[in-house]
């Protein structure tokens, strides 16, 4: 079993102790030359996932969801539908695995809590001003606390896009340790916002800058922005978290989120998984989906493979 | 390497293709059997299979053939460009179209994975066809002359290793300038080329104007000699080439030679280590390593020797080596025994020699012809595997200290085919580039092919260009 | 209704409208304006009346406001970055579908042609064949063009230095007034080669060929955007296009001597390529005049040095 994250003393500590140290670090990591990481991407998803394989995958692929909702008319009936649907996606198929977690803004968990209570579904909860990330630290480490309070089970913050562009790393770094610090026995899940900081280097900096500071995963997107999770950058941060392992023995987890919607783009993912960071992630402990609409497109391709005919919407429960 | 993620078996169909029990050779839009009957068997070389028995041409049947070509001459030379153009594109939008069948077929008869032939050989068969396609009426600005004529009739003669591809190297620049063409594919993948020849057909090609003849090194050496052939094109070994180089010479034949290659793989300390493994992989296990620009000398920078390599052997082992039509796998089967045997054996004198041997744990299949890919490290400048063409998934491994260890050592081979080099520092990639003596230099990039860009090698790798405005040069009287 | 029951109808002539021997009363094509890849009628709500050569009433065609213009410019920017950063190749082959899907309406457009230009079956079909051939001609240059005008230059210094060309942008394009499909074909074809996109003021008195065109890009693959095609009165639609701020270039073929150096002057404003109004054989192989004139230069230089601090080589 690989050391997980909260034993933070590992080989890179030096690195943390000042802000040019931080710097010279991470602008010392390889650089990532775009056409031909894309093209690996590219590549990876050419295979052919057929008949087992795929009965596996999307099994494994339903165990990751963190079924999610995130909307600002998001209700208690709405976050209880979710969870219903999360401990049982398929009323039909009592086999059809649950889903990883549900995740909801801090003032939901409760109620998510309640929803799940028993089934193993853990509960996520956005928090450090999701998703601008545009508050005073107080303001996001009090709402992280909430989260935590009311029995979040994992936090997913965001990190400051801003401070990181500005090149101002060790702040980004403090904020991560001060969340994870009052985040306590949840798991941290570092949101880094991948298309606002644009560049491939600019991904691989910062997902080694969030496993420094000790996140518990790697996430690449809130699901808000104009690009989400995509191939390639979900592969750039499996081989960071490869990396990492290999430097630090500490394992993360990545969590691409935002744009996953067929099980086609969900098995394609679990490819690079298999082939890039290694069986030690293909399990919802190391690796999730962000995700809402995904989850019924895998339930229907489950049936699919059960019955042999193609199903359509009128078979899944609508969220 | 097993995995809780197995993929499934995910054959591609071999029912997309008729393979007939038996093909003649195609001269004057005719299949006809050879003239003094003879047949050989091609095999499946991932099975050992039979999959046809073809007509071996000989010296009566390129006769033949050239005269079918030197009779179509007259007129294929006089229709306007336009009108050849349009044959062309017609050829280009039936490979399209075919594109799936022929892929199964060049995988059954060479052994490349599917994944290969549908991805790469295919698609830039017809797009080589679709640019000549639009050279036929542009020739007064290719920067040639105006109105350059075309040479006649063109011998071609090419190898197994990208069977239709290399058909395309030489029939689209042929044909668009107003040439005739035999042709002679290897003998052991004669069968895409045959196919090709009913795509002629059905693209209402004027009869003689492509001619085909599926044969042996006599066959060829047979065309290469004849009077009557303007224009030798041939792509293979050094030694063949030589060999063509000395019979035309005092005649006044046309040549173009596409031959063997040592390319170096240069890797700089500040390169983009993920794809640089990516490329390396690409460089030498692309179609097994048989491709002549292969990179199958990696030069990499000392202080990150230990770093790559163990990124590199992680990536090996995930290579998936079997059935060539299964969609997900990535290494397929030697082309044949002989290949296979000779791969064997310079294996074997570089372990002799003292380099370093290691493969990934893979299970070869039972029968076939395979070998599992393979890294020497270890290697100096005195290796046999560091000099030889191997033409196989062999690696050698070398290390330097600096840029100009690095062009050194990349230049220190009778060959000059291909390089490549990795850094993020551009002006390295250009200083670099600069002083390799090699005809492709890719950079950040490795086995990159376009029908616009020309490719060729220096030294004994050959001379001419194919591909691209340079690859008209080849085939008019300018 | 501008449709008025005086004129005579064609109906009887015209094959579409009655098949033989029956007494079946055809149906009759709405003619559109071509804007994005969409077939919009004026926004205006304004028609004119298109007639044959002998004045004999075709159809009504949509008579282009200054507000379509603006639309239509609007679409072809939104067009250009994803057309001029296609490959090259697939650029050739979209020009090249263009080519196949005229084939099979040769019939329909020799008739059209015909019907415009007051030629004869036999002439009008040429017109037609020779505007499909160019259609290939060009979508053979669309990968060739760079390496013609193109390529490294050997400067005095330890640098590359590459120049390629690049698409200059949206062109507005004035389609000769007298060769309806030919001349219309001629002048399209080679700004949206190179990666433009066009705004397209088809021939005033004969526009119908032009929108029949516009169903055969509709179905070839070509984004929507990349060609837009506009009918009515030229100089009504040229003057704003030529003022356009956000149009790069444009070809004045289909203006008079007069109109021409009108919309010159204001295309000076932004310094628009302009390419003058000449006479063109349109059945002869066209040379790539019309390429270059609506590309850009750009020269790209980067440093190459030596290999190491001391300057050596191997």
């Amino acid at each position: 079993m690989p050391i997980t994250a909260s034993s933070a003393a590992h080989a890179l500590t030096d690195v943390t102790a000042s802000d040019s140290s931080l710097r010279r670090f991470l602008h010392g990591l390889p650089g990532v030359d775009t056409v031909g990481l894309e093209a690996r991407a590219a590549s990876l998803g050419t295979r052919s996932i057929k008949t087992t394989a795929k009965a596996y995958a999307i099994d494994l692929a339903i165990s990751m969801v963190d079924l999610t909702t995130l909307e600002g008319a998001d209700t208690p009936g709405k976050v209880r539908a979710l969870g219903a649907k999360a401990v049982h996606p398929d009323p039909t198929d009592r086999a059809t695995p649950a889903t990883a977690a549900v995740c909801v803004y801090p003032d939901m968990v409760a109620t998510a809590k309640e929803a799940v209570a028993g089934s193993g579904v853990k509960v996520a909860s956005v928090a450090t001003a999701f998703p601008a990330g545009r508050a005073a630290l107080d303001v996001k480490l009090a709402d992280v606390r909430d989260a935590v309070a009311a029995g979040a089970d994992e936090i997913d913050m965001v990190i400051d896009r801003g401070a990181f562009l500005a090149g101002r790393y060790l702040k980004v770094y403090d904020e991560i340790t001060a969340v994870k610090e009052v985040s306590g026995a949840a798991r941290l899940k570092v949101i880094f916002e991948t298309g606002e900081l644009s560049t491939y280097d600019n991904i691989r900096r910062a997902s080694w800058l969030g496993m420094l500071a000790g996140a518990d995963f790697v996430k690449t997107s809130t699901g808000k922005v104009a690009v989400n999770a995509t191939p390639a950058n979900t592969l750039l941060m499996l081989e960071a978290v490869r990396d990492f392992r290999a430097q630090t023995g500490v394992q993360v987890g990545v969590k691409p989120a935002g744009g996953i919607r067929t099980t086609k783009d969900a098995v394609k993912f679990l490819v690079l998984v298999n082939e890039t960071a290694g069986e030690d992630w293909l399990d919802n402990h190391w690796f999730r989906f962000g995700a809402s609409s995904l989850l019924n497109d895998l339930l229907m391709q489950r049936q699919k493979l059960t019955t042999g005919r193609y199903s359509g919407p009128d078979y899944v429960t609508v969220d | 390497m097993a995995s809780a993620f197995e993929y499934a078996p995910a054959p591609e169909s071999r029912s997309v293709v008729d393979i007939a029990p038996s093909y003649g050779l195609f001269i004057d839009g005719e299949f006809t059997g050879a003239a003094d009957g003879k047949v050989f068997k091609t095999v499946s070389p991932s099975t050992e299979e039979v999959l046809s028995e073809v007509a071996r041409a000989g010296t009566e049947d390129v006769d033949r053939a050239v005269g079918a070509a030197r009779r179509a001459f007259v007129k294929w030379s006089a229709l306007p460009g336009s009108e050849r153009a349009k044959y062309l594109f017609r050829i280009a939008r039936i490979i399209q179209e075919r594109s799936r069948e022929l892929a199964v077929l060049e995988t059954l008869d060479n052994g490349k994975p599917i994944k290969e032939t549908r991805d790469a050989d295919l698609p830039l068969v017809a797009a080589h066809f679709f640019y000549y396609a639009g050279w036929a009426d542009k020739l007064d600005h290719a920067g040639l002359g105006g109105d350059p004529r075309p040479l006649g009739v063109a011998g071609q003669v090419i190898p197994w290793n990208f069977p239709l591809l290399m058909l395309a190297w030489k029939i689209a620049p042929a044909l668009a300038t107003g040439n005739t063409v035999v042709l002679k594919p290897a003998e052991t993948t004669p069968l895409s080329a045959l196919f090709f020849a009913d795509i002629c057909r059905q693209a209402g090609l004027p009869r003689g104007v492509v001619n085909i003849l599926p044969g042996y090194g006599d066959a060829g050496a047979a065309l290469v000699a004849h009077p009557d052939v303007d224009k030798v094109a041939f792509t293979g070994s050094t030694a063949v080439g030589k060999a063509i180089a000395r019979q035309v010479a005092g005649t006044r034949k046309k040549v173009t030679l596409e031959l063997g290659g040592k390319g170096a793989n240069i890797v700089f300390d500040d390169a983009p280590i993920d794809q640089a493994v990516e490329g390396i992989v690409t460089g030498i296990f692309f179609n097994q390593g048989q491709v002549c620009c292969a990179g199958s000398r990696l030069l990499v920078q000392e202080s990150i020797h230990d770093e790559l390599l163990d990124s590199l052997k992680r990536r090996l082992s995930t290579l998936r080596l079997g059935d060539p039509l299964d969609k997900n796998t990535d290494i397929g089967a030697i082309n044949s025994a002989e290949q296979l045997s000779r791969i064997t054996t310079l294996v074997e004198q570089g372990e002799a020699e003292g380099a370093q041997r290691w493969s990934p744990s893979c299970e070869l299949p039972s029968a076939g012809y395979w070998f599992a890919p393979t890294l020497f490290t270890n290697v100096t400048q005195a290796h046999t595997v560091a000099r030889d063409e191997i033409f196989g998934p062999v690696l050698s491994v070398l290390t330097f200290r600096t840029p100009d260890e690095a062009v050194a050592k990349a230049n220190n081979t009778q060959y000059g085919l291909s390089a490549g080099i990795w850094t993020e520092k551009g002006s390295r990639i250009l200083a670099v580039a600069n002083k390799l003596r090699a005809g492709v230099v890719w950079s950040n990039t490795f086995n990159k092919f376009d029908p616009t860009s020309p490719f060729g090698g220096y030294k004994e790798s050959g001379y001419g260009r194919e591909g691209g405005r340079h690859g008209l040069e080849a085939y008019l009287d300018v | 209704m501008s449709d008025k029951p005086k004129k005579t109808h064609k109906g009887g002539k015209d094959d579409r409208a009655e098949s033989a021997g029956s007494r079946r009363l055809g149906v009759l094509k709405t003619y559109k304006l071509y804007v994005g890849g969409k077939f919009p009628r004026s926004e205006s709500g304004r028609v004119y009346e298109v007639t044959d050569s002998k004045g004999t009433w075709l159809a009504n065609a949509p008579r282009a406001s200054r507000k379509d213009a603006r639309d239509a410019v609007v679409a072809a920017r939104k067009a250009f970055g994803g057309w001029s950063g296609a490959t090259a190749y697939n650029r050739g082959q979209v020009l090249y579908r263009v080519a196949e899907m005229l084939e099979g309406r040769t019939h329909q457009f020799a008739r059209e042609v015909a019907d415009a230009e007051g030629l004869s079956k036999a002439k009008a079909a040429e017109q037609v064949e020779a505007a499909i051939d160019r259609w290939v001609w060009y979508a053979g240059w669309t990968d060739k063009i760079a390496q013609v005008v193109g390529g490294g230059n050997p400067v005095a210094g330890p640098f590359f230095n590459l120049s390629t060309p690049e698409p200059t942008g949206v062109v507005a394009v004035l389609a000769p007034q007298e060769s309806s499909f030919l001349g219309l074909v001629s002048v399209i074809a080679p700004v949206i080669a190179t990666g433009n996109t066009a705004v397209v003021i088809a021939s005033e008195r004969s526009p119908l060929p032009a929108l029949s065109l516009a169903e055969v890009l509709a179905t070839s693959d070509l984004p929507g955007g990349v060609v837009n095609i506009l009918t009515g009165g030229t100089a009504e639609i040229a003057a704003p296009l030529a003022a356009h701020q956000d149009v790069n270039a444009i070809d004045l073929a289909g203006a008079g001597e007069a109109l021409a150096k009108e919309l010159e002057i204001a295309a000076a404003d932004n310094l628009k390529r302009v390419v003058r109004p000449q006479p063109v054989d349109h059945l002869a192989t066209p040379g790539i005049e019309r390429l270059t004139a609506f590309l850009e230069t750009k020269t790209v230089w980067h440093p190459t040095g030596a290999l190491g601090a001391s300057g050596s080589s191997y």
